[in-house]
């Protein structure tokens, strides 16, 4: 899997909004069947990227392509939003269903049965398939949501900032999850992250995005060398340091 | 090599079941029916001619291989590469727990033992959520200082205030349509001048109060829920809690006496504007003068009848109040719960007050008002 190919080209892409230019002839490769982390500043724009990547919003220039793919389009992709997006109205069972129903016709038995494994798959009970989003703790509700971007087995994944308002233990099962998943399934993975661990734990190669441009792009080690004014910052900060000393 | 997934059986290799094609979910009613009709397995699954394998069709293999005869899945599984294997491996431990069971209740009886479960709780909760305003409404009249003045003119003004147009139009347009129906039909028996009792009793005792108690229902019953609810909601309530408040004294309170407040004037009013349009439909449609009307109406209806209209008033108030204010604090997390219990509110509140309608018909009537 993990030959070379590309499987997100980005080109001089730019995207803003009225005279606000977010992201600014930005290029990034991302290899297929690796699991790609973007760190960047609080509204520096990561987001903005992975939803220009997604198609929600429009990029002024600049070229998006999936060289890997048929035609050069995406087949199928799952997104795992930053709050889970859980259709409130359907319980997870139904949530991991729902993606399913709409691309094939199962028959009840059988998705019953798809749903059952996914969510097993994350590491939920089938108990918990009948729980609606209300009732989910923080860590279920991401576990969930990433169920139902696994539903269709897509080959590309986007996750916006998996671990986020999990606790330490609960990001590091997540963490743990994300890359035995990617190993069986073996999907690409392009992963919005603050999370310095998760960097280190599961990311092949870390890109970090600064003033609209990708600032360093490498494994993680060879990031941290980068003089890159923001990156050195980010890494070599206070709270980077605390991590470096309790390790 | 074709995409079409299939799957035979080959009697001279020892019954392994062939597989080949795309097992994905993109085949999967086909990949479905090849595994309805296939004949049960007897010897390993050949994999070596699956060009494409997804968790759909993994599972579907993983399937095949509990129906038949035992084995682990290294055994069963033959000519799969390396990342076909691995998800096979992975699909093997999961769904174990077998179908599922305990759900073999009839239908029905569930859905009546529900609504019972549900009759009993809803009681329970009127009962409970009418203790805490009696409680909180102790309270304040112990320490007046306690009393949520603004806000209860506030609720006040919304529910009763801004009411009264729509309030008076309807009650106006109900008037006028009993006058002319009664003058159309009472005129073959050359009765047209009893339609002023008609109206004149129907109005005060009855319509009045009634029509303008289901319009609060559905206005401002309705506003009360969807309030309450979308603050439980964003936890809104429970914030008021830890601060030490009370809610049903700072929330509820308030909004249920400005209903009590509220809807005994607004039935006044109601009742007036049916009575001026059933004049004016008598007078335009009947041909009855308007000084004529007012004596009629003054020898045929007595400040009892008045009375028994407006006294109910204040008790259908308490009613809407209190059914808004449980199903509000009903609602759960997501927004559909807070549609059904904006809906369930409006239905419980006009059903309750047309059943207390029915019961202090059947109390005036004994006691001979």
């Amino acid at each position: 899997m993990a030959g070379g190919r590309i499987a997100i080209h980005v080109e001089d892409l730019v995207v803003g909004f009225s005279d606000h230019v977010v992201i600014d002839g930005l290029s990034l490769d991302v290899r297929e069947g690796e699991i790609l982390g973007l760190v960047g500043a609080s509204g520096g724009g990561k987001s903005v990227l992975l939803r220009t990547l997604i198609e929600l919003l429009p990029k002024r220039s600049g070229r998006i392509g999936f060289p890997a793919f048929a035609n050069g389009k995406v087949a199928s992709r799952g997104v795992l939003f930053q709050q889970g997006a859980l259709f409130s109205a359907l319980n997870a069972r139904q949530n991991v269903q729902f993606p399913l129903r709409e691309a094939a016709h199962l028959s009840p038995e059988l998705l019953d049965e798809i749903a059952n494994v996914k969510l097993e798959m994350v590491g939920l009970s089938r108990e918990d398939g009948d729980k609606f989003p209300a009732e989910l703790s923080g860590g279920m509700t991401k576990r969930v949501a990433l169920a139902r971007a696994l539903a269709l087995d897509p080959a590309l994944l986007f996750l916006d900032e998996p671990t986020s308002g999990l606790d330490p233990i609960a990001a590091g099962e997540f963490d743990a999850l994300i890359k035995t998943l990617q190993r069986t399934l073996g999907f690409t993975v392009f992963m919005i992250t603050h999370d310095l661990n998760t960097l280190a734990a599961v990311c092949d190669r870390v890109a970090a995005l600064a003033d609209g441009k990708i600032a360093a792009l490498g494994p993680l080690p060879e990031v941290l060398k980068s003089d890159h004014p923001w990156v050195r910052a980010y890494f070599h900060g206070v709270r980077a340091q605390m991590l470096h000393l309790g390790a | 090599m074709t995409d079409e997934p299939g799957l035979i059986m080959n009697e001279q290799k020892s019954n392994a079941l062939l597989a080949r094609g795309a097992w994905t979910v993109a085949h999967v009613e086909r990949l479905e029916h090849l595994c309805a009709v296939s004949p049960k397995r007897q010897g390993p699954i050949d994999l070596s001619g699956v060009t494409a394998l997804d968790t759909v069709g993994a599972w579907l293999f993983e399937k095949l291989a509990r129906g038949g005869a035992a084995g682990t899945s290294e055994s069963v599984f033959v000519g799969a590469s390396a990342s076909y294997a691995s998800l096979l491996r992975e699909v093997h431990e999961l769904n174990r727990a077998g179908l599922t069971e305990g759900r073999q209740e009839h239908p029905l009886i569930d859905r009546l033992k529900k609504i019972a479960q549900d009759l009993v709780a809803d009681s329970a909760a009127f009962l409970r959520m009418l203790g805490a305003v009696s409680i909180a409404l102790g309270r304040v009249l112990r320490q007046p200082r306690a009393f949520r003045l603004t806000s209860t003119v506030y609720q006040l003004g919304r529910v009763g205030w801004q009411a009264i147009p729509i309030m008076a139009l309807i009650t106006f347009l109900i008037g006028a349509i009993i006058a002319q129906q009664g003058i159309f039909h009472f005129r073959k028996f050359g009765a047209d001048s009893y339609v002023v009792d008609m109206v004149g009793i129907l109005v005060l005792r009855e319509i009045g109060v009634l029509i303008v108690a289901i319009m609060v229902a559905g206005r401002s019953g309705s506003a009360y829920t969807a309030e309450l609810g979308s603050m439980k909601m964003r936890e809104e309530i429970d914030a008021l809690s830890t601060m030490g408040l009370d809610p049903v004294s700072v929330l509820i309170l308030p909004r249920v006496l400005a209903l009590i407040v509220a809807l005994p004037i607004l039935a006044f009013l109601g009742s007036m504007a049916a009575l001026y349009g059933g004049g004016l439909v008598a007078w335009l449609y009947g041909g009855m003068s308007p000084a004529i009307f007012i004596a009629r109406l003054r020898d045929a209806v007595s400040i009892t009848h008045f009375e028994v209209g407006i006294l109910k008033a204040p008790f259908m108030a308490v009613v809407i109040g209190l059914v808004a204010a449980c199903e509000g604090l009903k609602v759960k997390g997501s927004a559909e719960s807070l549609g059904q219990q904006t809906t369930a509110s409006v239905v419980k509140s006009i059903f309750l007050v047309i059943v207390l309608d029915g019961l202090f018909a059947v109390f005036f009537a004994s006691i001979g008002m």
